[in-house]
């Protein structure tokens, strides 16, 4: 187990200076700077010795390779740098981001695999029936939607219309504000748990350990709570911890949609400002999340399944 | 001979498929006495396996059962409830399968594989459970049971897998054991290990077996009576050492020339090893006749033209339009 854990460690320390130099890279080509974003429409509005006095202040005026070493230098510290936008030190402008964010991520994690998996479960004990049709097709109309669109129509539907919920914002930080961008992020992982819940299921139901529960006599709610149950977990876990890691990314559009003062947004806005420690920021907190998930997975495997034995 | 332990009469298999219904299994008749060891012999494909299973009551779509009686010690099973087959499963009648490498479940310590059985069948709670899977594992010989309880199939080789399936079984003294090829996927020197300790068992506790395999030899070697069985039809059956001696049907008679046979070469000098030509046919396109006859040297008109009956000769029968 620990040994499971001190690998997963020692590959993420090179998995997170690939990303950061990545990063660098992008903005590197990337048109225009946090100062030229400053201009309106490519006109000058700044006293260009105001404009080098800036560059020299941030640092831009130093070559890549420069910037990237005292990055990494400081992050091993701890330090994100400071956000040109706000002067602010990027750890605090994430540390009140972070927050909502996992929120999200969790209520919509929580909701795609209570509703997935339970529609993927029952749609493969009675394949062929009313309920697999149902959770079947809404499984293919729940990967194929837009998170947007679906986004809006929860609002229009349950805001709007009804008036149930509040359409858009934090509030408080409770359970009402948190129920309709949860739904809209946890429809696309929802959708593609109950497939592959469904098939793992299928898949154990016609194993040969099966027939071997069923020739002990075995009724057909034990030999699913017995036999199939685990084994088909260890196929799902595999899709819950992809979909789980790479849901703070996807969070984005949601989280602008909602308003949601989550790491997402924050992403976005410095992307439009070229902010490049926040931008930087953000995605290393999204790939250290999906690291992190990941790793849970892995002690899962090693929980669940005794043939994995890591070393 | 009192009445036998299971009666197989007259049983049909169907086999749904592309709109027509097919009889995989045909007129299978045969009958096993308390505590005999009966064999059940053919290619792959011939039937025998699914004939086990609707034993069983194991039958699943595609696969139906048709005509025909199964009567378990005088009890006709055959449109048994759901819940009254549960009943006789495991506890009247065992199974061991072909494949001991997929046959357990890979999560599950194989001592609580065992302990269902007394948990299912004797309302034993887990402890008194998996003391006595400790003791059954014993009794098909695993070294240090008390620490293989804990073990996963993984940690197992195929031979002890094996043992663990027998310990199944026959966990709950059941009547009659069904073994589909228990040997086919182990090694040559613990198959005869496997043979062995089942027999052994079975004898000491009154279990009678069913014993299917394509290895005429090995069920001669363990039954008293074996059938032949070839596309669906059991063509031949009689006393295991009969079967070698006079073998009645021409498929036997392949059967029985195509075993190697220790010594032989020296006796006769270098020879090819005889087989019989042909495959067998699908069950969609059986030929019509004896099904045998377009691999049969000794086919005539009326084989092709006829399915021949059964002939009962002496304790056996044999179903061809030439027999001896």
């Amino acid at each position: 187990m620990l040994l499971v854990l001190f690998r997963r460690l020692g590959n993420v320390i090179p998995t997170l200076l690939a990303v950061i130099a990545l990063v660098f890279l992008l903005f590197s080509v990337l048109p225009g700077s946090f100062i030229s974003g400053m201009n309106e429409d490519g006109r000058s509005v700044i006293d260009p010795a105001v404009m080098e006095r800036m560059r020299k202040e941030m640092g831009l005026d130093e070559p890549l390779y420069e910037r990237f070493v005292k990055y990494v230098g400081k992050l091993a510290t701890g330090d994100l740098g400071t956000s040109f936008r706000t002067r602010e030190p990027v750890t605090k402008l994430i540390s009140v981001r972070i927050w909502p964010s996992l929120k999200l991520v969790f209520a919509a994690m929580a909701f795609a695999i209570l509703v997935g998996v339970t529609l993927g479960f029952l749609a493969a004990l009675k394949p062929g029936s009313f309920i697999d049709t149902v959770s079947m097709v809404g499984a293919i109309s729940g990967l194929s939607l837009s998170q947007f669109w679906f986004g809006l129509m929860l609002m229009y539907l349950f805001a709007l219309t009804l008036n149930w919920l509040p359409s858009f914002g934090y509030g408080d930080g409770g359970l009402r504000n948190l129920i309709l961008p949860a739904v809209a992020l946890g429809v696309g992982p929802m959708a593609l748990l109950a497939r592959t819940t469904r098939a793992a299921v299928l898949d154990v139901l016609n194993a040969d350990f099966v027939r071997t529960a069923r020739s002990k006599g075995m009724s057909e709610r034990l030999v699913v709570k017995w036999h199939v149950l685990r084994n088909a977990l260890v196929l799902v876990i595999t899709i819950v911890g992809l979909q789980f890691g790479s849901l703070m990314g996807q969070a984005v559009v949601v989280e602008k949609l909602f308003a949601w003062p989550g790491v997402g947004s924050l992403m976005v806005d410095s992307v439009f400002q070229r902010d490049m420690p926040a931008v930087q920021g953000c995605i290393l907190m999204i790939v250290l999340f999906f690291l992190f998930i990941n790793t849970l997975v892995d002690l899962a495997y090693v929980v669940i399944d005794p043939r994995i034995r890591y070393g | 001979m009192n009445a036998p332990l299971l009666k197989v009469d007259d049983l049909h298999i169907t086999l749904q498929g592309d709109g027509a219904t097919f009889n995989a299994v045909e007129n299978v008749s045969f009958e096993i006495g308390r505590g005999e060891a009966f064999g059940l012999v053919g290619e792959s494909g011939c039937g025998k396996s699914i004939t086990a299973l609707a034993v069983m009551g194991l039958l699943r779509r595609p696969l139906g059962l048709g005509e025909g009686r199964i009567v378990l010690d005088g009890e006709e099973i055959q449109n048994a409830s759901a819940a009254r087959l549960r009943e006789l499963r495991g506890s009247r009648i065992g199974m061991i399968f072909q494949e001991p490498m997929t046959a357990l479940n890979p999560l599950s310590p194989v001592g609580r594989q065992i302990a269902e059985m007394f948990v299912l069948h004797q309302n034993a709670s887990w402890n008194e459970a998996m003391d006595r899977a400790e003791e059954a594992l014993r009794q098909v010989r695993v070294p240090s049971p008390e620490r293989r309880i804990k073990d996963f199939p993984h940690q197992l080789s195929g031979g002890m897998r094996q043992r663990v399936m027998i310990a199944i079984a026959l966990a709950c003294r059941p009547d009659l054991l069904i073994a589909d090829e228990p040997t086919t996927a182990l090694d040559v020197t613990v198959q005869a290990e496997i043979i062995d300790l089942m027999a052994e068992l079975c004898a000491a506790k009154g279990t009678a077996i069913l014993m299917i395999s394509h290895d005429l030899g090995l069920v001669a070697n363990m039954c008293r009576r074996v059938a032949v069985m070839y596309a669906g039809r059991i063509v031949e059956s009689q006393g295991a050492e009969a079967i070698f001696a006079t073998p009645r049907h021409p498929y036997t008679k392949g059967l029985v020339d195509s075993l190697p046979r220790l010594g032989e070469r020296s006796r006769r000098g270098r020879q090819r090893l005889r087989e019989i030509s042909g495959v067998v046919p699908s069950i969609a396109a059986y030929p019509s006749g004896c099904r045998f006859n377009p691999r049969c040297s000794s086919a005539t008109d009326i084989c092709r033209a006829t399915p021949p009956d059964v002939t009962a000769l002496g304790s056996g029968l044999v179903r061809c339009h030439h027999h001896e």
